[in-house]
């Protein structure tokens, strides 16, 4: 129940709340306002968004109010329908069947309960060094050797990107940091409010702004201003509610660029599989923003970054 | 109890997201044909009816497969309430005989308000393309023409179970429900069916 103790998780839920209290007011006023049938549609998106930030913001909070085992649990559940998305995307052949089996049934609750239980030497390993030689093993004793690299790659990623990236969030509720304990749910709200408020003020800046594509070919909708502008915002944001973290004020802005950045570069590398798979979302679950992997894909990149260099220059 | 839970089981392994096309979800007796290329086929067909409607449908399969074990004979009988039919002639009788009394036992179930899950390709195929289509469904037409012959594509499914394994993996899969079609008066019998794959068929493409 730290929520009820803690006044900077007070403060940062009550702020929380507040903004999407007045994106909602907004983003009213301006369906009202909206006579354009084209800008109707990019307005009623921009509601279905805002409409889920509701949603994704309280079912977070109640994780986070429950205490670790309940973000360990949620972000085990967002793994699993992360990796659905992905494994569906992805061309296996039967004769992936079991390796399948072990990569949805057995590796990601091995990692997540590796990660509850803060066993740091175990949980950073588990993926990248067992799961990853067991499953080319797994596959090849199957006998089926069609496209035999690309089936164990496409499935090796799909664990790395959805389960043990994604994992490294939850992780940051064990890491103590020199001087401050173990800060717990301040370090994993840092990130998320960071990593999805870059995302936010990307689009925004983007929307408002964008004139200059900045990857027309991995994805379109990615501007030059909307990167400049929210990359900026997001280290600003960061900074700001330095009080509720470890860190200075100059600390957490800097922490929240290099979130922003790698961010970035999630969106970026989640744009390039879609593209090649010819898919636009990678699902349809939250409406207006397409699958889970759609909205999680910078976490992906930002989360193992930001746990490995706050634990390397602020571990205790 | 059992098939509620079943149902929500299915829904998070196969995450179906569910086109109604030309039909709309109703209480009157229908036949569901679907392609089929997975044992798991007419389970997530069922669990993405309404509730409602899942309670008055009911599958057809085949004796010999459900009645093989405890747990499937419990399934078939209390959960799905599935027609069973057999495939495998007993000594002596021919093999015109069992398809009659295949039609008659669906032909009862609709009598008593029950829709019908119906793959009329009569076995699981490789997922590509649709095997021709058995001539039951056209017999049960000709029989009981008033019914509604809806057709369903299932796409994905073959990769969640596919033939030989015993465990689901979940995967996103689709299912499209396309308009309702009924035998004409004077309809041969092989273009009936011909029309009613190419039914099925062109759900895939739509878009």
């Amino acid at each position: 129940m730290n929520l009820l103790h803690d006044l900077a998780l007070q403060r940062l839920f009550g702020g929380l709340i507040l903004l999407l209290i007045v994106a909602t007011v907004i983003g009213r006023l301006i369906e009202r306002r909206t006579r354009d049938e084209r800008a109707m549609a990019t307005v009623q998106n921009l509601n279905a968004r805002i409409n889920a930030w509701w949603v994704m913001s309280i079912v977070f909070a109640l994780a986070v109010l429950v205490g670790p085992v309940g973000s360990v649990v949620l972000f085990a559940l967002l793994s699993f329908l992360a990796l659905r998305e992905f494994i569906t995307l992805v061309p296996t052949r039967p004769s992936d069947h079991r390796a399948l089996l072990w990569s949805f049934f057995v590796i990601p609750p091995l990692q997540y309960l590796l990660v509850g239980l803060h066993w740091y030497g175990l949980f950073t390993i588990l993926i990248p060094v067992y799961a990853f030689l067991f499953l080319a093993l797994r596959i090849a004793i199957s006998g089926d050797t069609t496209h035999f690299l690309e089936r164990v790659s496409a499935i090796q990623w799909a664990l790395m990107i959805c389960v043990y990236s994604l994992s490294y969030a939850p992780a940051l509720l064990g890491l103590s940091i020199r001087g401050h304990g173990t800060p717990g749910p301040t370090l994993l709200l840092f990130l998320v409010i960071v990593v999805q408020g870059s995302d936010v003020l990307q689009y925004i800046f983007g929307k408002l702004l964008g004139r200059r594509k900045i990857a027309p070919l991995v994805s379109p909708s990615k501007t030059v201003e909307g990167f400049v502008g929210g990359i900026a915002a997001a280290t600003i944001l960061g900074a700001l509610i330095w009080w509720a973290t470890p860190f200075t004020f100059w600390q957490a802005g800097l922490q929240a660029l290099v979130i922003a950045l790698t961010g970035f570069g999630g969106g970026l590398v989640m744009s390039a599989i879609k593209r090649d798979r010819g898919v636009k979302d990678f699902g349809n679950m939250i409406a207006g923003h397409g699958g889970i992997l759609d909205r999680v894909d910078s976490l992906t990149f930002a989360a193992p970054i930001f746990f490995h260099i706050t634990r390397f220059f602020f571990g205790g | 109890m059992i098939s509620a839970v079943l149902a929500v089981v299915a829904q998070v392994l196969a995450g179906s997201s569910v086109r109604w096309l030309g039909s709309v979800p109703t209480e009157g007796q229908r036949v569901y044909i679907a392609n089929h290329s997975s044992h798991f086929d007419f389970i997530v067909l069922w669990s993405y009816l309404p509730s409602r409607l899942r309670r008055l449908t009911r599958p057809v399969a085949a004796r010999d497969y459900w009645e093989r074990d405890m747990v499937r004979r419990y399934l078939a009988a209390r959960v799905f309430n599935a027609v069973l039919i057999d495939r495998v002639a007993a000594p002596g009788t021919a093999a015109g005989q069992l398809g009659r009394q295949a039609v008659d036992q669906m032909a009862e179930a609709l009598d008593d308000r029950h829709s019908l899950i119906l793959f009329p390709e009569g076995t699981r195929g490789s997922g590509e393309d649709l095997a021709p289509f058995r001539s039951g469904l056209y017999h049960l037409c000709h029989s009981r023409p008033d019914v509604e012959v809806v057709p369903v594509y299932l796409e994905n499914l073959n990769r969640i179970l596919p033939k030989g394994h015993l465990l689901p993996v979940p995967m996103l899969s689709r299912i499209t429900f396309g308009a309702p079609l009924h035998l004409q008066p004077a309809e041969e019998k092989d273009a009936f069916l011909e029309r009613a794959r190419q039914a099925v068929r062109e759900l895939k493409e739509a878009a």
